[in-house]
């Protein structure tokens, strides 16, 4: 749109979008209420992948409980894992939105506790490291922003479990280490996680960036949608499958008691980063893998 | 061959890692908070909230229930932040512990020498696990919240038993046999 200064010469100013808080908020508490009771489609079609890949029979009996878990789940709403997680909020926000209605992260932490009262989840959260006061209704969330060309709004809701959370690991590689290092790096990551991490596990991996860069790719890498899907890059993509065998051959299997499927999806995502650097993340999602994700 | 036992048990030495077992009887729950509590309690020669001799220890914090349930879901956390506690209980009494991943060579040797066994539930399938509750009581540290002390009566719980009484360990014998080199 052309705007008029006063003085004759036309402006370029976008049109605005207006949208008001209230409806993230409603939003955020109905993905929270989803995500602990739904098993996305995609992510029981990779179970359901990995149950018939699996030569255990131990294996197999673990996929078929997680499998039928995951359907009692959602015909009684009861959250499919006790540990109902920290609400992560990926917000991509289109620079020509203006938010009325308050406070933009207040709104999301209002649903995130509206979610969670009114879903039964549980309030997982303190308030400290040092002190662990319980906050009481499992804010705040975790956000990250990211702000882009247009007027759309996507939201992702992962709510992350701290099981796999706690196995998840960042090393600072050398260039000189290269894709072997992180092949390596990622094997022991997974080997020291064993059953803890609750395998089959997702697994998250950003490379590249700075420290901090490295482990919000890794975090995000875990949304992908469907899961198991390769990477758009032909490279990552061949990566990513080395890793799901390398992953597998370790034999620590569903829910460690030993198998052929340790992880039903590796997802690499990548980012430039400096001549001297190659960081590494690697953020593991156990089998309750609990994404949503909406357009606003 | 999944072998139906009820709490105390009867014969410990007979169970074996990898050993599928469905479990009946009372559990007590307690998580890292809980623990801290129980081993403030005992540095201070002040009892623990329950007896913990036969006793059997569940390793979780379950989800606030709807009403009219008993519990909400409650599914197995990880053991191991608790290792640092376990052994202290496992020389006053405590027969047996449900969990998830791998517990530390102290907790081992102290289970093989005062007769405890460790069984792993099945993370992730905390609904199913629920229907298997069939009564919740909260006995101790109701502050603490879902890491609230709580009595459960549990009926054909499944789980696999993890560390026996002869030093097996499925969390190392399970994948040995299924490694690739």
């Amino acid at each position: 749109m052309r705007d008029d200064d006063g003085c004759g010469t036309p402006v370029l100013v976008a049109e605005l979008r207006t949208v008001d808080v209230a409806e993230v908020q409603a939003v955020v508490a109905r993905l929270a209420i989803e995500a602990n009771h739904e098993l996305r489609a995609d992510h029981v079609a990779a179970l359901e992948r990995g149950r018939a890949a699996e030569e255990s029979p131990i294996g197999r009996e673990v996929f078929d409980r997680l499998l039928e878990n995951a359907r009692v789940s959602a015909a009684e709403q009861i959250a499919f894992c006790q540990d109902t997680g920290y609400a992560v909020v990926f917000l991509t926000i289109g620079q020509d939105v203006h938010f009325t209605g308050g406070s933009l992260a207040e709104a999301i932490d209002r649903g995130v506790a509206q979610g969670y009262r009114d879903g039964y989840l549980r309030a997982s959260l303190v308030r400290s490291p040092v002190d662990r006061v319980n906050t009481g209704d499992n804010t705040p969330a975790m956000v990250h922003y990211d702000l882009v060309p247009g007027s759309g709004i996507e939201l992702t809701l992962l709510v992350k479990g701290a099981g796999c959370d706690n196995m998840s690991a960042l090393r600072m590689l050398t260039p000189a280490a290269g894709v072997e290092g992180m092949r390596r790096f990622v094997v022991e990551t997974i080997e020291k996680a064993g059953p803890s991490a609750s395998p089959p596990v997702t697994v998250g991996i950003g490379m590249g960036g700075t420290f901090d860069r490295a482990a919000v790719l890794a975090k995000r890498a875990l949304t992908r949608n469907p899961t198991g899907s390769p990477s758009p890059d032909p490279k990552l993509a061949e990566l990513e499958a080395e890793l799901v065998e390398a992953i597998n051959a370790t034999g620590i299997g569903p829910a460690g008691f030993g198998g052929t499927v340790t992880t039903v999806a590796v997802h690499v995502e990548s980012y430039p980063t400096h001549i001297a650097a190659f960081p590494v993340a690697i953020n593991l999602d156990c089998h309750s893998h609990r994404v949503r994700s909406v357009t606003l | 061959m999944t072998a139906s036992l009820s709490l105390p048990l009867e014969d410990l030495a007979s169970l074996h890692a990898g050993d599928s077992v469905l479990l009946s009887g009372t559990v007590y729950t307690a998580r890292d908070a809980a623990h801290a509590r129980f081993a403030e309690a005992l540095s201070a020669g002040e009892p623990l909230p329950f007896d913990v001799e036969g006793a059997t220890i569940y390793f979780v914090g379950p989800t606030p229930a709807r009403p009219g349930h008993v519990i909400g879901s409650a599914g197995p956390t990880t053991a191991s932040r608790c290792d640092a506690y376990s052994p202290m209980l496992i020389e006053r009494g405590l027969q047996a512990m449900i969990g998830k991943g791998r517990r530390d060579q102290a907790v081992k040797e102290s289970m093989a020498t005062h007769g405890c066994v460790y069984f792993g539930a099945i993370e992730g399938t905390a609904a199913l696990l629920s229907r298997c509750i069939t009564s919740a009581e909260i006995v101790a540290y109701e502050d603490l919240g879902a890491e609230a002390v709580r009595r459960l009566t549990i009926e054909d719980f499944p789980a696999l038993v993890v560390n026996d009484l002869h030093g097996a360990d499925l969390y190392d014998d399970g994948p040995a046999r299924w490694r690739r080199a």
